[in-house]
């Protein structure tokens, strides 16, 4: 067992014997704590056949265990006023819920059990495929969700784990079962996949006794991992519109492989973005179509550096008259981005705001915990949040400018669009 | 389970003055974090609106963030995200908002943002202009979505004469019509300190920053707010219905009862009722909305979501100044007819209003709703928000009593509440039931007001 404290968030990081770390953190805002548990089983580790099945296990992992029934986990959490709310994404699949500080030691035990011990009965399974098929369908019919998935499979192709849609498709879903679902489990879940972080009004040693009384004895495998290409970034722009002609406006996804999280380069990128799409409302790119051309209630850009490199996305919800303008702006605003770069002024904006906003990510539990997964995660360290600001404030305008220049290529850029929308973009 | 104990926040300390143009300051000191959280409040919203200008708070809330006299349109950008912070408004029926939340010495920043915004914002006619299209587009992304559009219509059926009947977003044609006049006049009208709320919560000093505030807003000269006498929306008799057809893939059940508002004594029975039909919400608008509720044993899940009918029930009650809806939302799965999902909801509604709810339920539905108290007041932002929004709906005082309100609500009082409340007399029943897609030829995109809507309203009976 390990023990590390430092200065900042401070939090205490703990490495149980069977390997399940354990990072407990105390804030006394309210009573209360939350409870975020992560493993290594996201959409990535969906067989190439059965996509979806990280998030049909996140939706029955709860549904009842070898001792609890699906009734007997809903009264226990709801008389305590907790909603465990399970999500995944691509490579992560995540518990979440917040308690009062003395029910702790009880909901600890729950999703221990929820997380060992799952045993996805046949009803229930049936119950939750059908509720999974109708968000499908309800994917289908939003345009924000076809733009967005559009492109993703446009940039890592739709068999890529970065490219398939995350809930799977109605076909693949109908096929997963419970031997599938059981299979996933085992190879996925175990103390070696587990971070477990705890935050709220509890001093950290008890916070990881009762991590260590509810986990400490659970041994299993650690699971492997899954190969991931590299996509290689298109020689050609490339454009897709997907129309849905029974909408009201569009929507544009926009974008380009980015770079690793482990990349030097991160923080260049992170400050490109934040200029780019991001500061005050949207950046360069909101105030071009929002502010000033009035074309779009949102145009924003993410960065969503990752295990591999992931998307750069950049998102406008448009009137189907604007399209092409709204596409020409923002070629526009990546050109002359990359052409001159961030102005100083715009770096030390960007700088003092991120730096400036991290008392706000980290004020409440919830924040905190997410924070401390992601740090958890990429491997940054539990001095990361200290060590921020100094990261910031060491990247110039020329790697910025240099990011921009890598990415910013509208030549090279994905495109997709669906809403009601049949024209001719280029 | 945790004791109670435990579960109560500490005492409200709230520092309350009102200023001699008759601005109400609401100041609360939290040391949690080195930030503080400005919010100012204008008792103006869309049930202020006429025909003719729907929409016209929500532009004008938009129109407030272009430029001051003392703040030039292209200083706003930044102007508090120097400080790492962060701000945001929002309109609703009875109340328009404006918050920053930054770190505390930004304090003197946002009080002079929100003064300014009082009394000086441009309205330049440009500006004006190019706002139209961003409030349309904001209109068309919302009626993207089947559920958003069922509940503004089912909304505008429920009242036939109350103000709350339109949607804060307004109707289509009066955005296209307004103009620069009408918006700033809207905002001459309502924006003087006799009409809002100051609310300040965080890490500061309670006296400096009643002195930042005298320093900034002293100097405003009070208004008179003209407010027109709204139409109490007539006493419902009948069930009214509407079925909304349109391409899609999903089918939607909503139903909107005649709601209390936050005054009535119902109130809190209801709030109960609801955390026993589909989990307890809370009452923080601003933050309940990003954690989901425990409802996996309330009855509605368990009627219609464990069996297989639907694939989510939410269920809404909101605190208002004037009686709103109760909605229940349902999204069927696929292959569930629209007509068996209410048979199921109608039947279990009736279940409660002839045999009521159990002292089992009526306990751990209060706990819930003491949970969720303690878990929304987790950010001085969300904090402040409850003061400002319940002064702007009544006053702040509800917040203290918000505990014993909820434990002093009886297993009587909320049968009753179920039988007046959720009679067949009292709602409106809406239906999204799609068509395939592509059955119904190309839209024209000029919203869902041109769109391929049928709305059929059966009207009472």
């Amino acid at each position: 067992m390990t023990v590390a404290a430092h200065r900042g968030l401070s939090p205490v990081r703990t490495v149980l014997d069977n390997g399940a770390v354990v990072i407990a953190k105390q804030s006394q805002t309210t009573p209360a704590v939350t409870v975020h548990a992560a493993f290594h089983a996201g959409t990535v580790f969906d067989p190439p056949h059965l996509s979806g099945l990280a998030h049909f296990l996140s939706r029955t992992i709860d549904r009842g265990t070898a001792t609890r029934s699906p009734e007997t986990i809903a009264d226990e959490l709801d008389r305590r006023g907790v909603s465990l709310a399970t999500s995944v994404n691509r490579h992560v699949l995540s518990l979440v819920c917040t308690c009062l500080v003395d029910d702790l030691e009880p909901i600890l035990q729950i999703l221990a059990d929820i997380v060992m011990h799952p045993v996805f009965p046949e009803n229930e399974i049936t119950t939750r495929r059908a509720e999974i098929v109708t968000l499908i369908r309800q994917d289908d019919d939003n345009p924000a969700v076809v733009a967005m998935e559009g492109f993703l499979a446009e940039l890592y192709g739709p068999s890529h784990g970065y490219g398939r849609r995350p809930r799977g498709t109605v076909d693949s879903v109908e096929v997963i079962d419970r031997d599938a679902l059981q299979r996933f489990h085992t190879a996925r879940f175990g103390p070696g996949s587990l971070s477990l972080v705890i935050v709220g009004d509890i001093e950290p040693v008890r916070a990881v006794e009762a991590a260590r009384a509810a986990f400490g004895e659970w041994k299993a495998p650690s699971p492997g991992t899954v190969e991931l290409p590299v996509t290689p970034p298109p020689l050609a722009r490339r454009v897709r519109v997907v129309p849905m002609m029974n909408k009201a406006q569009a929507d544009v996804a926009y974008g380009f492989t980015s770079i690793r999280r482990s990349d030097s380069d991160y923080y260049a990128f992170w400050l490109m973005n934040n200029i780019l799409g991001q500061y005050s409302l949207g950046g360069r790119l909101g105030g071009s179509i929002r502010e000033r051309q009035g074309m779009a209630y949102y145009a924003f850009s993410s960065l969503d550096a990752n295990v591999i490199p992931g998307p750069l996305t950049i998102r406008a919800g448009v009137s189907p008259a604007n399209v092409e303008r709204a596409v020409a702006s923002i070629d526009d605003e990546l050109s002359r981005f990359a052409a001159d770069g961030p102005t100083d002024a715009e770096m030390a904006e960007s700088k003092q705001y991120l730096i400036g906003s991290m008392p706000r990510t980290l004020e409440t539990n919830i924040g905190i915990a997410a924070f401390l997964q992601t740090e958890e995660f990429f491997g940054l360290g539990v001095d990361y949040d200290v060590r921020v600001p100094d990261l910031l404030t060491a990247i110039t305008r020329d790697e910025v400018h240099e990011a921009a220049r890598r990415t910013l290529r509208p030549a090279q850029a994905t495109v997709v669009v669906a809403g009601p929308y049949t024209g001719d973009l280029r | 389970m945790a004791t109670l104990e435990r579960a109560t926040p500490a005492a409200m300390h709230v520092h309350e003055e009102v200023l001699d143009n008759g601005l109400r300051v609401l100041i609360q000191e939290m040391h949690t974090a080195p930030l503080a959280s400005v919010w100012c409040w204008y008792r103006v919203g869309s049930k202020d609106e006429t025909t003719g200008l729907t929409g016209v708070s929500h532009w004008v809330e938009h129109m407030n963030f272009k430029g001051t006299t003392n703040i030039p349109r292209d200083k706003v950008k930044g102007i508090i995200e120097q400080f790492g912070g962060y701000w945001n408004g929002y309109t609703w029926i009875d109340q328009t908002t404006y918050t920053e939340t930054a770190t505390r010495n930004a304090l003197d920043r946002m009080l002079f943002i929100e003064a300014e915004r009082m009394t000086n914002c441009l309205y330049d006619p440009e500006d004006c202009e190019s706002e139209r299209t961003v409030i349309i587009s904001e209109l068309q992304g919302g009626e993207n979505d089947p559920d958003t559009l069922l509940d503004q219509e089912l909304t505008a059926v429920a009242f036939k004469a109350h103000p709350y009947r339109h949607p804060t977003i307004g109707w289509l044609s009066d955005l296209q019509a307004m103009n620069r006049e009408d918006l700033y006049s809207y905002y001459r009208r309502f924006y003087v300190p006799n009409n809002a709320t100051l609310v300040i919560v965080g890490d500061i000093d309670k006296n400096e920053a009643m002195r930042g505030v005298v320093r900034h807003f002293d100097r405003i000269a009070q208004g008179h707010v003209s407010r027109r006498r709204l139409t109490k929306e007539p006493e419902q008799l009948g069930e009214r219905r509407l079925t909304l057809s349109r391409e899609g893939t999903t089918a939607y059940l909503k139903l909107g009862y005649r709601a209390p508002s936050i005054s009535d004594p119902d109130f809190f029975p209801m709030l109960v009722l609801d955390a026993v039909l589909t989990g307890a919400k809370g009452v923080n608008l601003w933050a309940s909305f990003r954690t989901p509720p425990a409802q996996r044993s309330a009855r509605l899940y368990r009627a219609l979501v464990d069996r297989g009918l639907a694939s989510s029930v939410s269920g809404g009650l909101v605190p208002t100044a004037e009686p709103f809806l109760y909605t229940l939302s349902m999204t069927a799965t696929t292959g569930t007819p629209l007509a068996r999902l209410e048979e199921v909801v109608l039947n279990e509604l009736e279940s409660v209003r002839t045999r009521g709810i159990s002292t089992g339920e009526l306990e751990k539905a209060v706990h819930q709703l003491r949970a969720r108290l303690v878990f929304e007041n987790d950010s001085i932002t969300n904090i402040a928000h409850q003061l400002g929004y319940f002064e702007t709906i009544a006053s702040w005082r509800w917040l203290e009593s918000l505990h014993t309100a909820i434990e002093s609500v009886t297993a009587d009082q909320v049968r009753a509440a179920a039988v007046e409340r959720l009679k067949s007399t009292n709602r409106t029943i809406g239906w999204f039931e799609p068509v395939p897609i592509g059955s119904v030829g190309g839209a024209s995109g000029e919203g869902a007001g041109a769109g391929p809507v049928s709305c059929t309203v059966l009207g009472e009976r």
